[in-house]
Parts: C-alpha cells; structure tokens; sequence
C-alpha cells in the first residue's frame, strides 16, 4: 500500500470481497535524506515513502478495519534500485529503476515478508492481468483493460513462481473506475493525483539526484566528462559528463549546427556522447540481455512478437530469436527510433507478455 | 489466519496501561476540577493544591524536594530540556551511543550549533564504563548525560560511579531514566545527578506528563517562553489531569516497591527467558550479562528477522516490539545493540519484549508457545537455516 489511490483501491476491493488482508507498506527510501543537499528541494512532502504516504495508507487500513504495517527494506532498495541506478547513468545507460524495484523489492522481499507473516498471496495496485493458462502450465502476464495505464513494460522480469502468489486485481478495470470504486468505498484518497516520476528522485531531475547521492555516500561525481564526436568520429565539442545524456536527446548538447542534433549513442567506455541527425536514430535490430520469458518457457526458434522498447513506445512488430545463452536478437519490420541501452525490450504476443531483457 | 482470540500485551517499554487507580485519581479534574493551577480564585485553587500533591509524591518517590521538582509533557521533553538547558555555545558534553534519540538527537542538533560532543561507547553487556567517561572529561565539559536504564535491553548504567565522577569535576550530570521509573527504586541523592526525566507513561501513568528532578540551584535555560509556571523552568498551563496521574503512579510505585513488586516482576521475566531459552535453539539474551531492570529482555533469534517476527506475532495477538518504536511505524535497525558489538543480522534478529504491573503468569505460558511456534515456522522459511541444518 504505497498510500495512492490504485492500492489503496485494492486492499478496499479485497476487503469488500470478503479476504482476510493484511495492510503492508514498504518503506524503500528516506526522502528527507538527500534533503538540503545542493539542487535538491528541502521539503519532501507528498511523495512515495513519505511519512504523508504512510499517513494516507494507514487511514486506509483504519478505514478498511484491516491490520497494517510498515515493513523496512531501505538497505535492500539501496543496494538493488538507487546504486544500480546511479551506476548505470555513470556507464552511459539509462535505466528503468521501476523494474529493479519489482524484481527485487516488490516481488521478491515483500513476498517473502507476505510468507513469513502467514499470507497467501500479495496483491498490488499495478495495472496488469494474470491468468494461469492450463494448456501450457504457465502463468501469463498480460496487458489491462486500461492500456493507457498498462504497467506490464515494468513487469517482464516476474518469474512463474513470483507471478503465482501475486494478484493484480486492477487488470480490468479503468483508472476512472479505480477512483469510483475508491470514492464508493469512502477512502479520502479517491481524488489523489498519480505519482508520475521515480519516486526517490524529487522533482525528477535525476541529474541532481545522483550528484547529491555521490556527495552524500562521501564518493565525488567521476569524471565522465568527454568529447561530442559525430558519428564519423569527428570531435565537434566537449560535454560535462556521459549521465546528463540519453539516446534521442537533443536539448543541452552545448552545440550549433544548422540541422537539428541528436544523441545517437553513448560510448561509456571513452565518455564519448555520439550525435548526429534523426536519421541516424533510426535501427531495426537491438539485442537483449538478462532475459526472462513468461508464456513460453524458451525461445527455440524464432517467434513473430510486437516489441516495446520504452514504456511510452508503441510496441512494434519484430522477430525475437535467441542467438546466445542469454542473449535475444529482436529484429523489428521497421526501423525504431532511439533504442537506449538500460532501457527494457518487452515481448508481446497481442496481450501476452512472452518475456523480455534488458537492452545492451 | 484465524481472528485473535485474546491480546497480550509485552510492550510495555513503548508505553504501559493507566492503572485504575491512576485512572480515577485523574477522572476529577477531566470534569468537577478544571481550574487552571495558575488562577486565583477557588477553581484555580483546587488545582494549584493538586498539582503540588502530586509534586510532593513525585518528590518522595525520587527522594528530592518539590522545589526540585519540574512537570514536562514527557521524557523527550525532559531530556531535551536538560541537555539544551545545561549546556552553552561551544560546550564539550559526554553522552554514550546507546541513549534513546531524545538524548542522541538533542546532542545532534548542539553539536551542530558548535557544542563538542564525545560518545562514549558500550561493552559487549551493554554497560558504559566509568573509566571512559571519566578519560573524556575535558576542562570544558560542562555536562554528562548517561541513561540510568536503557529501553531495548533494560540494562543499569553504573550512574552511581558516574554520579562521583561528574561532582569530583564540577559537571553537570543529567540522567535519562524514563526507562528505569517504576522498574527499580530511583534515589536522586545516591546518583548524585544534577537532572534527571522520566516520563510518565512508561510507569502506568498517561502520555503527555513527565517529569524532570532538577537540583537546587541549577540554572536552566527553558525550552518554552511564556508565563513563570514550574518556576519558570516551563512555561506553559500545568497538565493538571496528567501530573496527578504521574503523582499517583509515583505512589504506587513507592508502594510497589515496598512490597517487593520488582521481585515479581523479574521471576515472571525470567520465566518467560528462561522458557524461551530452554525451548528455541540459536537463540540468546542482550545484555543477559548486566544488570538490569527486571521487566525487559531482549533477545535474538538467528536466522529470522525480526521484523516479520512482530507481525506474525502481533496477527496471533502478542504485542512485543523490534526495539524503539518510530514516528512512521517504519522498523529501523537498533543503534543500540550494534553499539554492543552485536552482529548485523543478529540486531536484526532480535525482539523485546517488556512486562508491565497488568501482565500475569498465564499470559507469560501464552507467550511461551506462541513465540517457540512463531520462530520455527520463520526458520522454515529461511533459507540460511536450512542450509544450517541440513550440514549439522
């Protein structure tokens, strides 16, 4: 129960349905510990793992006559989201904390917290739909009624084990009818704005963040400051560091050209950041690594799939071949625009999620 | 999980039931009686004679005049009032690393407006050593501040020899003794401290009312401004419902004490560590070698974390606790029992569990099986000790 309106709207549905439930909150990140440092806000109020979260999840489960409690895994949420996180930006990559958060939070920890208390199964307010498929003996993750709200992009690592003691119960119904149920319900929350950003980062400049986490944790920025090079390997500029960047950016490159610049790779290794023009963005092959499937439970042969490769990507229709132990080839029909390293390839069979890896 | 059937109640270091004697002493000034002490006319009066009764009860118990006596909404109060009241800019202050953050925090927030502070560590009992406060002494420490029981193990600080060292250098010594209030009999006098807070309900009286023995003399800067209550040492309408509870709870422990309550109290903490002991493996006491006050122990079960443990025991109706409790409900490791040399995992391990006046021997035999019971079936679940076992 983060305190917004989705979870809080499940545990008030399960509650109505008659389950024995057990209120949990995470608490992952202090927000008032990078607070004051240079560039970061020194109010944190409102924000995922704060106490006015807490505050509001609580009332929810006073509300609902259920029992709760704050679990701490800020050690584990450290080590496995905010280090990896800041070391990916660091190396050139731009990573999706999200689904570190899932992998090793959500459904790891907070599973075996829900198993040594006694509970059955945990049950979150992600937009997302399971079914177990008989045919096969799998579990199948699948897209939500609410496409707009689909979270499945940041659920491809679950495992078949994960995905049978989890339940998604928002899977079919629409963010207006999430907040209905939860204004039926008489949960004061029901009107609560979504959270949008990364929830440890204040105000999403995660730039600032990871200058403020480095100082903080006693270790100074490394130096990724390096050459602006084209693609032919002509040096046009210099820039301050390899993590202010992102494949497909084009603002603050520090540059004047006539035709407009874009990122186009970053080379972490030599703290070069590649531009050049948009028609460089442009590929039709990514390879992917750490893959985890879940409606198949190998890729023997190359699969016809529809690929995402953000989370605000049009999934795009592509073939996914293993060509490695763990290592996928997807090969899309069309050219896709700025495929980022760090960022997930997501494997879709119309609403079936076949798996995915992370994008190298 | 089947619905609780029957609550007990083994927190009682987070905070402890009103007695119904304390109860009903109060019940009066909610209604009939509800002057302000401060006032002239008769309802003031009432009050005002209520509020010294109960300060002459609080004074007999700590065995100071009532002069020396000052009413604080509580234990954080107190030690922030004494610790920021004591000391001056850029003052040296020796504290230890196991006093509660009311103390830590307060020295954290002085160090930071330039005072100099030194923290004094613990041994693997969790004692402090008068020999390193005694090597800490500066030509401008000003004060001492040591814990008279600590609230996670329940072990007695050597305060008396503290006491020595801090007249023998002209420092002020302040004491934190809102865990031991009640527990064991406190002697203001024999301590030879300066200050001393306790907190009211930790001893069966409500929260919101404490108390700070400030002696004679000693000059404190207040925490409040405003009118001259408490001698002007706190500023602020007199708590009168909750400062007749406090004197009331002191009377009972005063009567407590006589009869030898404590030696009650620590037969059935022992019977419920003892009985722990015998039946779970990998398992042991915190600060099992010191001196304690005999309503608390603590103790760590490897292999499980203890954070489960409070809930799982909790949704069988058994309310023990991690260690301090936090404003966010939220579990943080214990500063206390690392500071003793304990390993990680084994703070993380460990729970606390804490009798208070209204716990009976059955309630202990219910906790006897549901504790054993509890810890095996985490254990079932942790892969570390399956491992274990599987080698043994």
């Amino acid at each position: 129960m983060s305190g917004g309106v989705d979870s809080s709207a499940v545990a008030a549905m399960l509650r109505a349905e008659g389950h024995n439930l057990i209120g949990l909150t995470m608490q992952l990140w202090n927000q008032r510990r990078l607070a004051g440092h240079e560039g970061m806000p020194e109010s944190v109020q409102g924000r995922c793992c704060s106490l006015d979260d807490v505050y509001d999840a609580r009332r929810v489960a006073e509300h609902l006559g259920i029992p709760y409690y704050v679990v701490n895994h800020e050690e584990r949420f450290e080590r496995d989201v905010v280090r990896p996180f800041v070391a990916e930006y660091l190396s050139g990559r731009t990573p999706i904390p999200c689904s570190l958060c899932n992998n090793h939070l959500k459904f790891d920890q907070l599973l075996v917290v829900a198993q040594q208390i006694g509970a059955d199964c945990v049950a979150t307010g992600h937009y997302a739909r399971l079914e177990y498929a008989d045919a096969v003996g799998r579990w199948l993750l699948r897209r939500p009624a609410d496409r707009g709200k689909d979270q499945t992009y940041f659920l491809f690592g679950l495992t078949q084990e994960q995905l049978s003691r989890t339940l998604f119960p928002l899977g079919g119904m629409t963010k207006p009818e999430v907040r209905e149920l939860a204004r039926k319900q008489g949960l004061a929350l029901a009107e609560k704005p979504d959270s949008q950003e990364i929830c440890f980062v204040p105000g999403g400049d995660y730039k600032r963040f990871i200058d403020a986490y480095l100082a903080e944790s006693g270790g100074a920025l490394p130096d990724t400051a390096g050459e602006l090079v084209t693609a032919n390997g002509e040096v046009i500029g210099e820039h301050g560091g390899v993590h202010n960047f992102t494949v497909g950016q084009r603002k603050g490159l520090g540059v004047a050209t006539g035709s407009p610049l874009y990122v186009i790779r970053l080379n972490g290794a030599e703290n070069q950041v590649v531009v050049g023009g948009d028609e460089l963005l442009y590929s039709t092959t990514l390879r992917a690594r750490r893959v985890n499937l879940i409606s198949v439970d190998d890729l023997r042969e190359p699969m016809r799939v529809s690929v995402k490769i953000r989370h605000r990507h049009e999934a795009a229709p592509a073939i996914v071949e293993k060509v490695a132990t763990d290592e996928i080839l997807v090969t899309f029909d069309q050219p896709q625009r700025a495929i980022t390293p760090g960022q997930a390839a997501v494997f879709y069979d119309d609403d079936i999620v076949v798996g995915g890896g992370w994008i190298v | 999980m089947e619905p609780v059937m029957r609550r007990i109640y083994l927190d009682n270091n987070a905070t402890t039931p009103v007695l119904p004697e304390v109860l009903e002493a109060m019940r009066p000034f909610f209604g009939e009686h509800f002057g302000n002490a401060s006032s002239i006319h008769h309802h003031g009066q009432e009050t005002r004679a209520a509020v010294e009764r109960a300060r002459d009860s609080v004074a007999a118990w700590l065995n100071c005049r009532p002069a020396e006596v000052v009413f604080t909404s509580g234990g954080t109060e107190g030690d922030n009032l004494a610790v920021a009241g004591l000391v001056g800019a850029g003052d040296h202050i020796i504290t230890s690393s196991i006093e509660h953050h009311a103390v830590l925090h307060a020295c954290k927030h002085l160090e930071e407006t330039g005072c100099e502070l030194t923290y004094v560590p613990v041994d693997g009992r969790g004692l402090v050593d008068p020999g390193d406060v005694r090597r800490a002494l500066r030509p401008d420490t000003k004060l001492i501040s040591i814990m008279l029981a600590n609230n996670e193990t329940g072990v007695l600080q050597p305060v008396d020899e503290i006491g020595k060292i801090a007249a023998e250098a002209d420092v002020y010594f302040h004491t934190d003794a809102v865990q031991a209030a009640g527990k064991v009999p406190i002697d203001v006098k024999r301590i030879g401290c300066d200050a001393l807070s306790i907190s009211g309900h930790k001893m069966h009286a409500p929260q919101g009312v404490g108390a700070l023995y400030l002696r004679r003399g000693t000059h404190l800067q207040p925490l409040f401004y405003g009118g001259r209550h408490e001698r002007s040492r706190r500023a602020g309408t007199e708590n009168v419902p909750g400062i007749v509870g406090l004197g009331k709870a002191a009377e009972l422990a005063m009567r407590g004490f006589e009869r030898g309550d404590e030696k009650k109290m620590s037969a059935l903490r022992d019977r419920l560590e003892r009985g722990l002991m015998a039946q779970v493996d990998d398992a042991g006491v915190n600060g099992e070698a010191g001196p304690r006050v005999p309503n608390t122990t603590s103790i760590y079960f490897d292999h499980i974390e203890g954070e489960a443990m409070v809930i799982s025991l909790d949704l069988k109706g058994l309310a023990v606790s991690t260690g301090a409790a936090c404003s966010s409900g939220a579990i943080e490791p214990s500063h206390v029992l690392t500071a003793m040399g304990l390993r990680a995992d084994r703070a993380r391990a460990s729970i606390r569990l804490s009798l208070g006046k209204q716990n009976t021997a059955e309630e202990i035999d219910i906790a006897l099986a549901l504790v054993p019971e509890t810890v095996a079936r985490l254990r079932e679940l942790s892969p570390v000790y399956k491992k274990q076992a599987v080698r043994s």
